[in-house]
């Protein structure tokens, strides 16, 4: 005897079908949504606070410049866990990079030094590549070794370059040559004016077109391209959509034929190349040189500014322009600036908290709800932030968006992942 | 696979890895025009009796270092914020011990509480963001670091004495250090009384890790978190102790040196230890045996290597590359050796079946 | 069901003679040869660990002989790599699939091929042909992640035909399917063979291998045993070319289910991080001394079922009681303790530390009581002794309990892992796909234990893809479809065709009560 129940009739795989083309449309609208929401709330609050240099053309201008080497090394980031392997030593290849740039610069001018700091962030990406694609070794544990060890090859040749050089010293470098930069002629003009205008929201714009208009350096323009570029390799070749298999299903692209420990060692290799980039970037127009520790962490930011992107090269350059103008905001006019960015912070966290609430996420909610208004409390009880909390900006910032980033982020499903041949089937 | 042959291949890597290291090394050198030849001659001079104490007791320091990374690796969990939570912890022992709240050997007693607990806190911020939020525990380490780093250095300039160059804590009572004792016999110089913390932690973690049930399963989470996760283990609770467990041992580095010598946090403190104290874990394969073998070469490397500027003209730095090609060859060897062991075992175990069965046929 | 009588003539497709490999420890071919005639469905057949998927990876390139020949159509050829056997026309369906659930068809089908029609519209073009001509109904730009089993393994063919395959090796293409899904892929074959492709087929089912095949090569141990033709042969025969020795068969016992209610489950509600019901409103009950089967296709919920009992994954309602307590808010850990024995579906990743010797696999999942821990102490002396009990009891072949676990094969593994579920008295056992992956003899073993800690009282709960499994084993089959539990079967009745609709949901008679 048998019984029978009447079959279900719901199909779960549809409605995610259904949920994929539909959040595909509006992507690109809800960006340039998010970009304006920050553009008013940045100006409310120097409207608010008095911070005027808060969105004035100088600070933008040094939150780019302060963004492009995050932007670069999450770059990196993105070519080695596309392809599966997570670049923890994004840190120590920058730190070479920053080396290169500032030897090869003194000898033979910025463009060679570009050619070397890139070489030397080659090898860094070579050292991981082999340790993690040939030999399979742990990806976290190969990138601190390799940071362990590009540490100890800046300090020691640091020294055996630039000790004796005229401005130098044993843990810096002469001052050295800035590449060349960029003005727009027309638009810098009177996007200056207007900037110092002071009206809400329309100067603030203005400072923005200034900023991206006026004394732009020719090595942002080329990061700039190379992170468009990368959206186009990965996306739209074949070469990218082997690298990009190798990172969520190496099995199935070896059954293809695909030799996935190639396109692994090409892309981490490549990362290690834009951890270099992103090394002379930050000796030549970042700072006047090199100098001991001065890449201060990026590696690591640029990871979060990857992660925080969903491993997309545009949603890592909001990453990073994020991080960037925090770091800009304080450079420029420290802890004034930084205090008024603790309103945004508090306001953004209410809000969110908000909107965590009305999803039914409660315990969520809640957290943000709390720092939100630790944080405007901290705002409304003091006048400005001692020097050393400024310091920390960037390295708070990163855990807090870390924290908060979305569950919805899809990495690629093999990252991190020992591979080794013949495992399909 | 006998004894022997597991002895052998248990130092093939880091035998291996030194070897490697020790051919870069000069290599470097010989690219920047230094002489090899004169930079081993200065690394393997006897050391001097006074220089015997300075190393053990640094590979004291190294070896609760080396402890405090090794505690999370074992479950692969990369605790790399050693640094910061050696920082906050040896601050936060030093003022307390400096305000001298209880007397004598007790104030001692609750300073080296309080640095732990102070550790484990640092340490357990990483493990709250990454159990509540799967924040990685590596980039949140990281930025707490450099956090720690801004926030002593805050705290220190508000509760520090000024003393020439320098801002000092508190100068802790006397009748709260730590007496030290004499290693080499002749010798003015002396083994850090704390120093003992580091056998103490030593045996400790060989016996919570191979003999407990938390130990067991912290183990089976860096063996397999999935099968871990089978068999009832509550891996979010397990990152958490784990984390809170670096940390406090983390909060140990600090002691030896602060009771016994310096007596105050000051803005002099030793610094890179934490991240050195990786390098080691790595070394001794995050074993407590391991580690001590470690942290005594290590210690050996950077007190060999502080004449090497005056003697040879040649950078100490030059060491930290040594190091670092050390800390990558070893892992890549054991990685190369335990396939190859594994190789061996699948070997045998089917050459033993095959005789097995052969014998089997031939009774039948 | 037909069956060919005379022997298809034509040119050699593929032509294999005296094919050797090797692996560390292990043989897994030696002097294997046999031959494919083109436009000819060969069927290879053998039980888990005969060989059959090793030598059909290196007629793929996946691996190179040690000894032997290679013919593709009577050119001698030696592929390095699947590149090259694609570069021959030669294709291979895994029986695990090979997609990347991230990607969409088109890229998981271009991959690797992208020269031949592009990556864009061409290609796109293209797939739309094949698709339509063998009537695969797929959409090129959907996310694989979004598609059902038979339609991924659809992808797999179309990514083969796609490169211009001629020679196409189908790995157990059948073992996720249900008998109507079978039917429909035997369809798609038969149109594949007519325009002149030529299949290989592997397979343990010999029923289908019989329906379907041209010709029939048998693998044993290793080594082809015979080649035959399916006119001349029936299923027992085969069977007994396969194994050399008395088949198992999974045969009903009396009675043994009594009245004590251990594991009773209501409305067990469970669904994944985006809200999507992965159970619903899930109910059974089972007494000590009954076993439980579930039959379902494989991603119907049998998973999250498992889990939600064991405690690995929280769920939305319902509740759980297991021996009268309940225990829906208890850890998994406290539900192991309380006798809750667990052989799971992959062994290497939930049931076995690889790495660590075999004494102390004994503790895992048991690490809070005799004889493995006392309090908060490891009991290494306990764990050594009885280790070596299981090996003994339930015949694990290995040189000792040091050894790690990586280092036994699959079915020793296996009936390690059946020994230490079954020590300290269970009262539930939940086995998932207890016998997969594991030689004839170690099936018949674990069988026969499971029986008799059946006769001593205990509940299994019993998920299974083998349908004779399933049926020889169990007091009564419920079938799991999209999350909920829709049939409740006889095993002594049931045919594998009823269960088979009741799986799909495509029964369209109503049934009349009994």
């Amino acid at each position: 005897m048998s019984t029978m129940a009447p079959a279900p009739t719901e199909h779960p795989a549809g409605q995610a079908a259904q949920r994929r083309t539909s959040g595909r449309l509006s992507r690109g609208g809800r960006l340039w949504l998010y970009a304006l929401a920050v553009l008013v709330a940045l100006s409310l609050a120097r409207v608010v606070t008095g911070a005027d240099d808060l969105t004035s053309a100088g600070t933008l201008r040094a939150a780019i410049i302060a963004a492009i080497p995050i932007a670069l090394a999450g770059l990196g980031g993105l070519w080695s866990e596309r392809a599966g392997v997570v670049n923890i030593g994004l840190e120590g290849m920058m730190i070479l990079g920053t080396l290169g740039a500032g030897y090869y610069t003194y000898y033979q001018g910025v463009w060679i030094g570009l050619l070397g700091a890139i070489m030397f962030g080659a090898i860094g990406g070579a050292l991981h590549a082999l340790a993690t694609v040939v030999f399979a070794v742990d990806h976290i544990v190969s990138g601190v070794a390799i940071n362990i060890i590009a540490a100890g090859v800046a300090a020691f040749l640091a020294e055996v370059f630039f000790a004796d050089l005229a401005g130098g010293g044993a843990t810096q470098s002469p001052s050295l040559a800035q590449p060349p930069s960029i003005t727009v002629p027309g638009i810098a003009g009177w996007s200056d004016d207007l900037a110092d205008r002071g009206w809400f929201v329309v100067s603030d714009l203005a400072g923005l077109v200034n900023a991206l208009t006026a004394d732009v350096s020719s090595f942002t323009v080329l990061a700039l391209a190379l992170i468009a570029g990368t959206g186009w390799v990965l996306w739209h070749t074949g070469f990218g959509l082997r690298l990009r298999s190798c990172g969520e299903a190496p099995t199935s692209a070896e059954t293809l034929g695909i030799n996935v420990y190639r396109y692994k060692f090409v892309a981490v290799t490549v990362s290690g190349m834009f951890a270099g980039f992103g090394g002379c970037y930050l000796a030549l127009v970042a700072s006047s040189g090199y100098a001991n520790g001065q890449t201060g962490g990026r590696g690591y930011i640029g990871l979060a500014a990857m992660i925080f992107g969903n491993w997309s090269p545009g949603g890592l350059l909001s990453g990073s322009l994020l991080f960037g103008f925090t770091e800009g905001a304080r450079l420029r006019s420290g802890g004034e600036s930084v205090h008024a960015l603790l309103l945004v912070v508090a306001l953004g966290l209410l809000v969110l908290a908000g909107w965590q609430i009305w999803k039914g996420h409660r315990t969520a909610a809640v957290l943000s709800a709390a720092v939100g208004a630790a944080a405007l409390w901290w705002y409304l009880v003091t006048d400005t932030i001692p020097g050393d909390f400024t310091e920390m900006t960037p390295y708070v910032t990163t855990l807090l968006v870390l924290a908060l980033a979305s569950q919805r982020l899809r990495m690629p499903a093999a990252d991190g992942q020992r591979y080794r041949r013949g495992q399909a089937g | 696979m006998t004894a022997l042959r597991r002895g052998v291949l248990a130092l093939a890597a880091p035998v291996l890895a030194f070897v490697v290291a020790a051919v870069v090394t000069s290599v470097v050198l010989l690219g920047t025009g230094d002489s090899p030849a004169e930079f081993w001659q200065v690394l393997l001079t006897v050391p001097a009796g006074r220089n015997i104490v300075n190393m053990v007791n640094f590979a004291a320091i190294l070896y609760l270092s080396g402890l405090a990374a090794a505690i999370g690796f074992r479950m692969n969990l990369f605790n790399i914020g050693v640094e910061g939570q050696y920082r906050v912890a040896t601050f936060a022992g030093a003022l307390f011990a400096g305000q001298a709240f209880l007397p004598g050997a007790l104030n001692t007693v609750a300073s080296v509480l309080v640095a732990m607990a102070a550790g484990a806190a640092w340490a357990g911020i990483a493990g709250v963001l990454r159990v509540t939020r799967g924040v990685s525990e590596v980039i949140s380490t990281i930025m707490l670091n450099a956090i720690a780093l801004s926030l002593v250095a805050y705290l220190l300039r508000r509760v520090g004495n000024r003393i020439g160059q320098t801002i000092e804590t508190d100068e802790i009572p006397s009748n709260a250090w730590v007496p030290g004792f004499s290693l080499v016999p002749g010798e003015t110089a002396e083994l850090y009384g704390l120093a003992l913390l580091a056998v103490v932690a030593g045996v400790g973690f060989a016996v919570v890790l191979n003999r407990t049930r938390f130990g067991f399963e912290l183990r089976a989470t860096g063996y397999s978190e999935s099968a871990a996760i089978a068999s009832g283990v509550d891996v979010k609770r397990m990152v958490l102790y784990s984390m809170l467990l670096s940390g406090a041992v983390a909060g140990l580095i600090g002691m030896p040196e602060l009771f016994g010598a310096s007596h105050a946090y000051g803005s002099t403190i030793q610094t890179g230890i934490g991240f050195t104290g990786i390098a080691v874990a790595l070394l001794g394969r995050n074993t407590p045996l391991g580690i001590a073998v470690g942290a005594l070469i290590f210690a050996y490397l950077a007190q060999q290597a502080s004449p090497l500027g005056i003697t040879a003209g040649i950078s100490p730095e030059i060491i930290l590359v040594t190091q670092g090609v050390v800390v990558l060859s070893v892992v890549i060897a054991y990685e190369v050796v335990s396939r190859y062991r594994s190789r061996l075992e699948q070997s045998a175990v089917a050459a033993a079946l095959e005789a097995e069965r052969r014998h089997e046929e031939v009774a039948a | 069901m037909s069956r060919t009588t005379a022997a298809p003539a034509g040119r050699l497709a593929v032509s294999l003679h005296r094919i050797g490999k090797r692996f560390p420890g292990v043989v897994a071919n030696h002097d294997v040869s046999f031959e494919v005639r083109q436009g000819t469905v060969h069927a290879l057949v053998g039980e888990n660990g005969a060989g059959k998927s090793t030598l059909m990876k290196i007629l793929y390139g996946v691996h190179k002989p040690d000894e032997g020949t290679i013919e593709i159509n009577a050119e001698r050829v030696s592929f390095s790599s699947p590149t090259d056997a694609i570069g021959h026309g030669v294709g291979m369906v895994f029986q695990h699939f090979q997609l990347a659930d991230n990607l969409t068809v088109l890229e998981n089908v271009v991959l690797g091929a992208e020269k031949r029609h592009g990556i864009a519209d061409a290609a796109r073009a293209e797939i739309g042909r094949i698709s339509t001509a063998y009537g695969f109904e797929l959409d090129p730009d959907e996310l694989v992640e979004t598609l059902g089993v038979g339609e991924r393994q659809r992808v797999e063919i179309l990514k083969v035909l796609y490169r211009g395959a001629s020679i196409i090796i189908l790995d157990e293409p059948t073992a996720v399917l249900v008998p109507q899904e079978v039917e429909a892929l035997f369809a798609n074959l038969r149109e594949l063979k007519r325009e002149g492709n030529t299949l290989i087929f592997i397979s343990h089912k010999l029923d289908e291998v019989l329906a379907i095949a041209d010709e029939i090569t048998v693998l044993r141990r290793g080594t082809s045993v015979a080649t035959v033709l399916p006119g001349e042969v029936t299923s027992h025969d085969l069977a007994e070319l396969m194994v050399g020795a008395e088949l198992p068969s999974p045969s009903t016992e009396e009675s043994t289910v009594t009245d004590d209610v251990i594991l009773d489950v209501a409305g067990l509600t469970v669904s994944d991080a985006h809200g999507r019901p992965e159970l619903a409103d899930v109910s059974c009950t089972i007494r000590a001394g009954e076993v439980l089967g579930i039959a379902g296709v494989e991603g119907n919920g049998q998973t999250e079922l498992v889990e939600a009992i064991l405690g690995i994954r929280k769920a939305l309602a319902g509740t759980i009681t297991l021996a009268g307590a309940d225990v829906s808010t208890w850890g998994t850990r406290r539900r192991r303790a309380a006798g809750v024995g667990y052989i799971p579906e992959d062994r290497q990743r939930h049931g076995l530390l690889l790495d660590a010797p075999l004494w102390e696999n004994r503790v895992l999942g048991h690490q809070t009581r005799a004889p493995s821990s006392r309090g908060i102490w490891l009991d290494r002396r306990g764990a050594r002794a009885d280790a070596q009990r299981i090996v003994t009891d339930y015949d694990v072949r290995t040189p000792g309990i040091d050894t790690a676990a990586r280092a036994l094969s699959g079915g020793n593994q296996q009936k390690f892992i059946v020994g230490r579920e079954m020590s300290g008295e269970p009262v539930l056992l939940v086995a998932s796909h207890p016998t997969r992956g594991v030689d004839v003899g170690a099936q018949a073993a674990i069988w026969d234990h499971i029986r008799a800690a059946r006769r001593r009282g205990l509940a299994v709960l019993l998920i299974s893809a083998d349908l004779d499994e399933l049926i020889g084993l169990s007091d009564s089959i419920r079938v799991i479809l999209r999350g909920r539990l829709v049939g409740e079967f006889d095993p002594q009745t049931v045919t594998p065709q009823q269960l088979g609709s009741a799986m799909t949901g495509a029964s369209e008679r109503t049934e009349e009560p009994v």
